[in-house]
């Protein structure tokens, strides 16, 4: 039922086919409600990021805006979230077929997960070498706010991989963790998905 | 968890049984609704006794050594944030919401209980650290609750040190709580329900709760977002919000920034804040009147799509508390234009409230009572915000005592009102016992009358042009004394009001322990909350078997059955109808 | 039954009220009496809306009171009526909408013809601008505000050099001329507010902001700041004079000019020390002060203050009130010092002179003076008693203790600081409302009194306000 007729419903009519209402309605949602709930966050997520930008799009405006130089490494660590994400999905593809590579998947994840958050760290340390402190200029504070938060997001989800890695070290089968690691690849994508937008904003400046 | 909240079956459920477990680390929503109400309704109190002060100053300016200038601000500032956030946000969503969304809808929990626990004690550690501020160095800040920079870091400005910081913190600690709850409503509301309990079955009050939760969900981000760039601002010497300035004889170190923006970012949270706790008031106070009114709440389907536009047009209104902010003129046509709109479906929600009285068969209850006084507290606050919202009747008004009237009619008196309603209609429920109805009408009594002899003269020196924020008028020109003798008069009836809400505490206290047994349904309800197999409702609410769901929540005075309600879980063929009135469904499409 | 009559009672209250209040906007002194008229507007409508509303409510609840035996009306909705009160809504908002619409576009488009007046607002005072004869004001930014450039005015431009600076509190409007005020702040966001004139407009640091108006009667009225900007928020006042045009020409050309300002004559020690021997009879060759002879110390003092003072007693504003025993006394000693430049030669001597820490005198609960210095005091004078040009905040660290007692009396008994023309007076007025108890005051200068003197590269700050 569309969105529009459910709330045309005229409820003091609707007991007249309460056997349908029923039917729709067993109890037993169709999507499972951690499903929902990240979807939800997802949401929170993209608008926490789209107002830190429209901030930095009226910040950028103003006169004493002094871009950054762009840093090659972050294309490096972009590459490193790209895997990861695909290293994710590849885990999700193989959880009822293969279970080593279900283990390796997750290990790989993880492992270019940190490389990224690392690399990210290490750009950080290298543009504050060079000068580029975070209260120099606008851009450099928008720079350190905004691949801070990102990867502060990424680590919290870092952990729960993590702690679905082990569970699967310690025996877990496959539909112990299925929603776990499906919720952990959807998260993964739109958090490279995020990062693209960022880097695009931070270099497109 | 998931599979324990729904299951239809409560064998999986475990009973807590320590008093801890039961408690105190409880993952029992109703638990930790009240954990949720006392906490916010104590540090409400807090804030009661702040604005006694700040009343005393204004009624009385060079009486009281110990209100000086920072300490007026402070209170200030203390007294809006504690109200707006940490007891009215708290209070409607933490409180109201996580009692009621369960119950409401059929279900034996929230889908995560322990998230919903979790979220508890996250608003208290943010309450902690807000109290934390008055005993600090320089003590809380005294910004105003807008927060707006520059001052609010600068050295003018009361608390720019650690009070400043430490409500940024409580804040983000709040928003990270609210979060974690609000999550949990959103998702038990739409996963959760019972057989039956289709989306326009659902109590309005469910309805305000879900649409204000999702309003939360999202606008909070917008305060969390400045509160994350103030602090750099103020801790890391960031210009963000900060242009340059030179704060009392001293050149900072700031260049550039946009205090405008840090405006923008602000109401953007701001204004749909202000729908936050108005949508959950809305929602609650239809159920109250319905049921006291013994009809069927008037225009079912208008009060949900009303609930709806309101949340959706309260996210592009936000610049009409900027008209005079000094941003580009031009946005006032926009926001002027945006702002009216919304006018509209609200005089609807009025309409039809007092339409649902209309041919009604009206209990004067307690409830109730409360209730119609938040039609007229809410007619009065909402009709002054016409002249705010249209910019240019605002000019002359912003900034003076008829914002402060306002905001307290609309914001302050009417939430409230619509607060002691449900707190009283549902007392029963919660407690398993009645409060002392005498009491209760003193207490409506008192509240009403004296709020509105606060607020209404106020408006008048908002005319007159008296600026709001002002830690003594002094002397001008425009201002006569009589405005002077008039706010030694408003300063008595708030200090009454203030006082009258010890008769309130006092009966519920008492209530607690002392009030009759109150019985499953005293009112004679037919939402799902009142017809739990215990009251007050167990572990896990419904007993072995959730409640199937047959009708809507307003099934009230359908001609030719028996009682004037018939409950949402009651079977069509077990509803008994007056001899001869033939079977019930006739009747009712 | 009493609920009903509260309703009733209650919207006649507040019709009565409405009509009976002597609170109501002032008597207009500009263009914008559209505005008033969308006020009355939107009272009617609303007003109308109010009272049907309620007494509907009343009549409901009086007429469907409960009766066990007559049931409700099962009614879910009625779509036609909801229609119409949807119309008959949307008619009433465009009623108060439109005209404000029409309004306001007038409020965004200034007219060509207006001229331009700055208006700078800085905790907690207002400083005016006013174009010279070119018409056009010179840049500003907050990097050049200093002790002797207090408007920030770009130095290099030359636009700048004919402005017309007015520091005091009050400004002037000639009558009957659109004027477009251009509002900056330079720390903290502010709110140029006058009732009269019914426009206002926050003043923002780091951006002009703008509005404008017609003064359309003569008289003079208050400027309040109505934007919450710190602890002295409600004591930022200002004046507005609005005069015919050949008595706002002679007020604007008696002004200073940027140029004036930044060529002022500094002061001649040594012809300030023969000036100072008068002084030395009382305040003690060093200015070291005498408490004997109610003289106190004047070394170490801010120029700027001592000069601001001096002007006070020679013009009749201080040392006239009739409790001022020791302030009667110095004022025809000031009035000795016949022009500026005599004032500013003893200033500049009395900077020479030793800074030697006044004998104290005055003893007090030290706990409870910190507890009230740090948070009202130390804002404008400076956490260590420096004092702060910028708010007119004179030095308070090593002065004579006694002296402060009795300022701080005589601030609190209105003795000073109640004349129109002491511009600052007033805010101390204010401010000593947290001195009430008795000992506040003995506690507040024993506290001052322990606080360490005045650094030598914090002394540089005070400095004259001419002074090159």
């Amino acid at each position: 039922m569309s969105l529009l007729q459910t709330l045309t419903e005229t409820p003091w009519n609707s007991h007249a086919d309460e056997a349908s209402a029923v039917a729709a309605h067993a109890g037993t949602p169709s999507v499972a409600p951690q499903r929902v709930a990240l979807w939800f966050f997802l949401g929170i997520v993209a608008v926490l990021f789209a107002l830190f930008s429209v901030a930095y799009v009226v910040r950028m405006d103003l006169q004493d805006w002094r871009p950054m130089p762009e840093s090659p490494a972050l294309w490096v660590n972009t590459g490193m979230l790209f895997l990861s994400s695909l290293a994710l999905q590849w885990t999700r593809m193989n959880l009822h077929r293969n279970a080593a590579r279900v283990r390796a998947g997750l290990l790989l994840g993880a492992l270019t997960t940190i490389a990224f958050v690392v690399g990210q760290l290490l750009v950080w340390r290298a543009m504050s070498a060079d000068g580029y402190i975070v209260y120099g200029n606008p851009a450099n504070s928008f720079f350190y706010v905004l691949t801070g938060l990102h990867a502060l997001h990424i680590l919290g989800g870092l952990w729960v991989w993590i702690r679905t890695g082990v569970k699967v070290r310690l025996g877990a089968s496959p539909d112990e963790v299925r929603l776990s690691i499906e919720l952990c690849s959807t998260y993964w994508h739109f958090l490279l998905l995020v990062w693209l937008v960022v880097f695009a904003l931070l270099s497109y400046t | 968890m998931t599979h324990i909240a729904i299951a239809d079956q409560p064998a999986e459920m475990h009973h807590p049984h320590s008093f801890v477990t039961k408690y105190i680390w409880s993952q029992d929503h109703k638990v930790i609704a009240i954990q949720y109400g006392a906490t916010a309704i104590s540090v409400g109190l807090i804030a009661l006794v702040l604005s006694g002060l700040m009343r005393l100053q204004l009624g009385f300016p060079d009486t009281f050594s110990f209100i000086d200038p920072s300490d007026y601000y402070q209170y200030v500032t203390m007294h809006g944030m504690i109200m707006v956030i940490y007891l009215l946000t708290a209070l409607f969503l933490g409180g109201f919401g996580n009692y009621l969304i369960p119950l409401q809808i059929g279900a034996r929990d929230m889908v995560f209980p322990f998230l919903n626990m979790l979220s508890y004690w996250f608003y208290l550690l943010s309450v902690l650290i807000l109290l934390a501020s008055f005993f600090v160095g320089g003590g809380p800040t005294g910004a105003g609750w807008t927060l707006y920079p520059p001052q609010a870091i600068l050295r003018g400005t009361p608390g720019a040190d650690m009070g400043i910081v430490l409500m940024l913190v409580s804040l983000a600690v709040f928003i990270i709580a609210f979060t974690m709850g609000g999550l949990n409503y959103v998702t038990t509301i739409l996963q959760a329900r019972t057989r039956g309990m289709t989306l326009m079955r659902m109590p309005l009050s469910v309805w305000g709760i879900f649409v204000a939760t999702v309003l939360g969900l999202f606008a909070f981000p917008a305060l969390f977002v400045s509160a994350v760039m103030m602090a750099f601002d103020k801790l890391l010497g960031t210009s963000f919000f900060m242009p340059a300035v030179v704060s009392i004889g001293e050149t900072l170190d700031y260049s550039g920034g946009s205090p405008v923006l840090f405006q923008h970012l602000f109401w953007f949270f701001g204004h749909p804040e202000v729908y936050i706790v108005a949508l959950p008031a809305f929602g609650l106070v239809s159920d109250v009147l319905s049921t006291h009114a013994r009809k069927n709440i008037f225009g079912y389907r208008m009060m949900v799509w009303a609930i709806v536009a309101i949340g959706g047009l309260s996210f592009i209104v936000w610049a009409h508390h900027m008209y005079v902010s000094g941003m580009n003129p031009y946005f006032g046509f926009f926001f002027a234009f945006t702002t009216l709109i919304i006018a509209v479906p609200t005089a609807l929600k009025v309409y039809n409230w007092v339409l649902t009285l209309w041919q009604g068969n009206i209990r004067l209850t307690v409830p109730m009572l409360f209730a119609m006084g938040f039609i007229f507290t809410f007619v009065h606050g909402g009709l002054t915000g016409i002249f705010l919202g249209n910019v240019t009747v605002d000019l002359p008004l912003s900034d003076t005592y008829f914002v402060v009237a306002h905001f307290h009619m609309v914001m302050g008196v009417s939430p409230v009102m619509v607060l002691f309603a449900a707190i009283y209609h549902w007392f029963p429920k919660i407690t398993g016992r009645m409060f002392n109805v005498t009491l209760g009408k003193i207490h409506f009594w008192a509240t009403f009358l004296g709020t509105y002899a606060i607020y209404l003269p106020m408006h008048y020196l908002g005319f007159l042009g008296v600026p709001r924020r002002y830690y003594a008028i002094g002397n001008t020109d425009f201002i006569p004394d009589s405005a002077t003798a008039l706010n030694a008069n408003i300063t008595i009836a708030a200090i009454f009001v203030g006082v009258v809400q010890l008769i309130f505490i006092v009966n519920i206290l008492w209530s607690l322990f002392k009030g009759k047994p109150a019985g499953g349904n005293p009112w004679d309800a037919t939402s799902l909350e009142w017809q739990t197999p215990e009251t007050p409702p167990g572990h896990g609410n419904w007993g072995p078997r959730l409640p199937t769901v047959y009708r809507w929540a307003y099934e009230y005075s359908v001609p030719g059955a028996k009682q004037d309600f018939v409950p949402q879980n009651v079977p069509p063929e077990d509803v008994e109808m007056e001899p001869g009135a033939g079977p019930y469904r006739e009747h009712t499409v | 039954m009493a609920f009903i009559v509260a309703i009733v009672l209650l919207v006649a209250a507040s019709l009565l009220l409405h009509w009976l209040s002597p609170w109501w906007l002032t008597p207009i002194a500009s263009n914008w009496s559209a505005i008033d008229d969308t006020i009355n507007i939107t009272l009617w409508v609303t007003g109308f809306v109010f009272i049907a509303v309620n007494l509907f409510m009343a009549y409901a609840v009086f007429r469907y009171r409960f009766n066990k035996n007559r049931r409700s009306r099962y009614e879910p909705e009625n779509k036609k009526l909801e229609l119409w009160l949807t119309g008959f809504t949307t008619v009433g908002i465009v009623a108060m909408l439109a005209p404000g619409l029409f309004v306001w576009a007038e409020f965004v488009s200034v007219p060509e013809e207006a001229h331009q007046v700055e208006v700078v607002g800085q905790q907690w005072q207002w400083s005016y601008r006013y174009p010279g004869e070119d018409g056009l004001l010179g840049a500003a930014d907050a990097v050049y505000i200093s002790p002797d450039n207090p408007f920030g005015i770009n130095p290099d431009d030359p636009n700048g050099q004919d402005d017309v600076l007015v520091t005091s509190q009050e400004m002037h409007l000639p009558v009957d001329k659109p004027v477009k005020l251009l509002l900056r702040s330079k720390d903290v966001l502010h709110d140029y507010s006058v009732a009269q004139f019914r426009v206002k407009m926050d003043m923002v640091p780091g951006s002009v902001s703008y509005l404008w108006f017609t003064p359309t009667s003569t008289g003079s009225y208050d400027i309040l700041c109505e934007e919450l900007c710190g602890i002295g928020h409600h004591i930022m006042r200002g004046r507005v004079v609005v005069a015919g045009e050949d008595d706002y020409q002679n007020w604007l050309t008696a002004q200073p000019t940027f140029a004036d300002t930044q060529s002022a004559i500094g002061g001649d020690p040594l012809a300030g020390q023969a000036h100072f021997a008068i002084c030395a009879s009382c305040h003690g060759s060093q200015g070291e002060g005498n408490q004997a002879l109610n003289a106190p110390r004047l070394a170490g003092q801010a120029g700027w203050y001592i000069k601001r003072q001096l002007a006070y007693y020679r013009d009749g504003i201080r040392g006239v009130h009739e409790d001022d025993v020791y302030g009667r006394q110095m004022a025809p000693m000031a009035a000795t010092l016949t022009n500026d430049q005599a004032i500013n030669d003893v200033i500049a001597y009395i900077e020479t002179l030793p800074k030697t820490k006044a004998e104290t005198t005055v003893s007090g609960d030290i706990a409870k003076g910190k507890a009230i210095y740090e948070p009202t005091c130390g804002i404008c004078h400076a956490p260590g008693g420096h004092g702060v040009w910028s708010v007119n905040a004179p030095v308070l660290v090593g002065m004579s203790d006694w002296y402060l007692v009795r300022q701080l009396e005589n601030y609190r008994a209105g003795i000073r600081g109640n004349h129109l023309g002491d511009e600052f007076g007033f805010q101390m007025r204010s401010m000593v409302s947290a001195l009430k108890e008795a000992d506040a005051i003995n506690d507040v200068v024993a506290y001052i009194n322990t606080l360490p003197e005045a650094a030598p590269d914090e002394q540089a700050s005070v400095t004259t306000g001419g002074a090159q």
